[in-house]
């Protein structure tokens, strides 16, 4: 028998745990980058090395932890390091392959906000703040950022940049457009490769920087994704549809929840 | 050499108003019973430092026993928004809280350089965000490559309280499972206290064990349970449930304030009841 239909959250996390099948390290926060990491390492990537900030490296947890501190994510671990080794030894220094990433708000280069909504001497939303999310971003050899597709999140202008993406961007002949730029700032990795938001996955234009939409989530339309994006979006060419979740996957997912 | 305390005997030592306070322990061994113990002999105009302020801060902050916080990351992990952090940064109940913010590697850099008695840390990091203009962090260039390095000043609070699993009577402590940065906050303060599980009469070696000498410690008190809702590996779990709950109970401010009249300052333990005496085997919660 089939499994139910995916949701919308369930395709996401399957897009996401997709994106892993070749890196040898990632870094995760909570939520689904997650239960995207736990999930690809059931299902295609058993090799796959999951750090968590709480310095936990090579966690192999069999549930979906409530926090980056859960105990089993210690106990799984094959070392467990302090705070200031695990930004000091293994993030600054470019070992970690991919980030996973969230924010409350992206820019069309992919830089992100997580510290607040409005003023920042007078917040309208006073969110949780930076974290480890600046310098895991300029440390990992990529980001791939996870959010939702709304206007509230894919916003025309930071309130706040809490971690920089592509900056300022390219202009069409990869000149950086400002000082405010992976290079000039002196970043080491990539930067973000891609956005998976809950309609679509945008990633930069090589040359410009500036996000793209190039494949479609299971049911979504073009016009959705611009309609629900804070600036002109762009389109790719050819816009690729995103293979529906296999029942293998969506099953595997939803052991794994709720375990 | 540590000496051993009580825990209110401990607290009404090492702690003053208007100190610059640190308890710490990242998602695992958070200080909860030594907070509490603060919070219940009315300590005020704190300065609260913290890279996870987490439930502990949100309930100092939010009796209002603190004037400034230092951190770097106020949320509740895997739930959501920190309602009375919020509430205090928002709208200044139940006073104006100052912030200083940080990045986790900036904060974990600056107890670094306390610990080593430098009066900076140095790292990759902070350029191009907005934090650079808001907070302490300065750029340096390399003295041999010319680079351009974050500069942050050294964390040394008057007081830093962290929580260990174990210590024996001479006041030694061992810690295992998530350290954070336990060991550089203790190693950074003027004055040290360290909760335990339980004392022993002697420390066994455990994977991963980080030891804390005594004579580096100023005062050990024992607090059985005294991590929870967070907790201490191998002795107590995880209280999901009550991270989760907290969310209800902060979101309101009169039903914080009656659910910290009754949990705290009417009582000396509002999570588990986890009675035991050293020397006994202290029950696994599972």
């Amino acid at each position: 028998m089939s499994p139910e239909p995916a949701t919308v959250g369930e395709i996401q996390t399957i897009v996401a745990a997709r994106r892993l099948r070749t890196a040898k390290v990632v870094f995760i926060g909570v939520g689904k980058p997650s239960t995207a990491a736990i999930l690809a390492r059931e299902i295609h990537h058993p090799e796959l090395v999951l750090v968590y900030e709480s310095g936990t490296i090579g966690a192999k947890p069999r549930r979906v932890p409530l926090s980056i501190g859960d105990g089993e994510l210690a106990e799984t671990a094959d070392a467990v390091v302090s705070v200031p080794e695990m930004f000091a030894y293994w993030v600054q220094p470019g070992r970690i392959d991919v980030a996973f990433l969230g924010a409350a708000q992206i820019d069309r280069h992919a830089n992100l906000n997580s510290t607040v909504i409005g003023d920042y001497d007078t917040p309208r939303t006073r969110l949780p703040g930076a974290g480890g999310a600046p310098e895991i971003a300029s440390g990992c050899g990529e980001v791939v950022v996870i959010v939702p597709h709304d206007r509230r999140t894919l916003v025309e202008r930071l309130d706040f940049v809490t971690t920089v993406g592509h900056g300022d961007g390219h202009d069409e002949h990869g000149t950086p457009r400002s000082d405010f730029d992976r290079q000039a700032l002196g970043l080491r990795g990539r930067g973000p490769t891609a956005v998976i938001t809950d309609l679509a996955v945008l990633e930069p234009d090589p040359v410009t920087r500036e996000l793209v939409l190039t494949q479609l989530l299971p049911g979504a339309t073009v016009e959705q994704a611009r309609e629900a994006t804070g600036w002109p979006l762009r389109i790719a060419d050819a816009v690729e549809a995103i293979h529906p979740p296999t029942d293998h996957e969506l099953t595997a997912l939803r052991e794994l929840v709720a375990r | 050499m540590a000496r051993v305390l009580p825990l209110a005997d401990a607290i009404a030592e090492v702690v003053r108003d208007g100190d610059v306070v640190a308890l710490e322990g990242f998602t695992h061994l958070i200080p909860f019973a030594a907070g509490h113990e603060v919070l219940r002999q009315g300590r005020r105009d704190l300065e609260l430092v913290r890279m996870t302020p987490d439930l502990l801060y949100d309930q100092m902050v939010g009796v209002g026993a603190a004037a400034r916080l230092v951190f770097s990351y106020g949320g509740n992990p895997g739930v959501g928004s920190l309602h009375r952090f919020r509430d205090a940064v928002e709208h200044g109940w139940p006073r104006p809280l100052a912030i200083e913010e940080h990045s986790h590697a900036g904060m974990a850099a600056r107890y670094a350089a306390g610990a080593s008695d430098l009066p900076f840390g140095v790292l990759r990091g902070y350029a191009g965000t907005d934090l650079e203009a808001r907070t302490n962090v300065s750029r340096i260039a390399c003295p041999f490559t010319g680079e351009s390095l974050a500069a942050v000043p050294a964390l040394r609070p008057d007081v830093v309280i962290v929580h260990a699993q174990e210590s024996d009577r001479r006041g030694n402590v061992q810690l295992w499972g998530i350290p954070g940065v336990q060991k550089e906050a203790v190693l950074a303060a003027s004055r040290s206290l360290v909760t335990v599980e339980r004392i022993v009469e002697r420390l066994e070696p455990r994977p991963g064990g980080v030891v804390l000498p005594g004579w580096a410690i100023d005062v050990v008190a024992e607090a059985p349970g005294g991590s929870q809702p967070s907790y201490a590996a191998g002795i107590t779990v995880r209280d999901n449930d009550g991270y989760r709950e907290w969310d209800r109970i902060a979101r309101d401010r009169s039903v914080f304030l009656a659910w910290m009249e009754e949990h705290v300052f009417a009582g000396p333990s509002p999570y588990r009841d986890l009675t035991g005496t050293p020397d006994a085997p202290i029950e696994v919660v599972r």
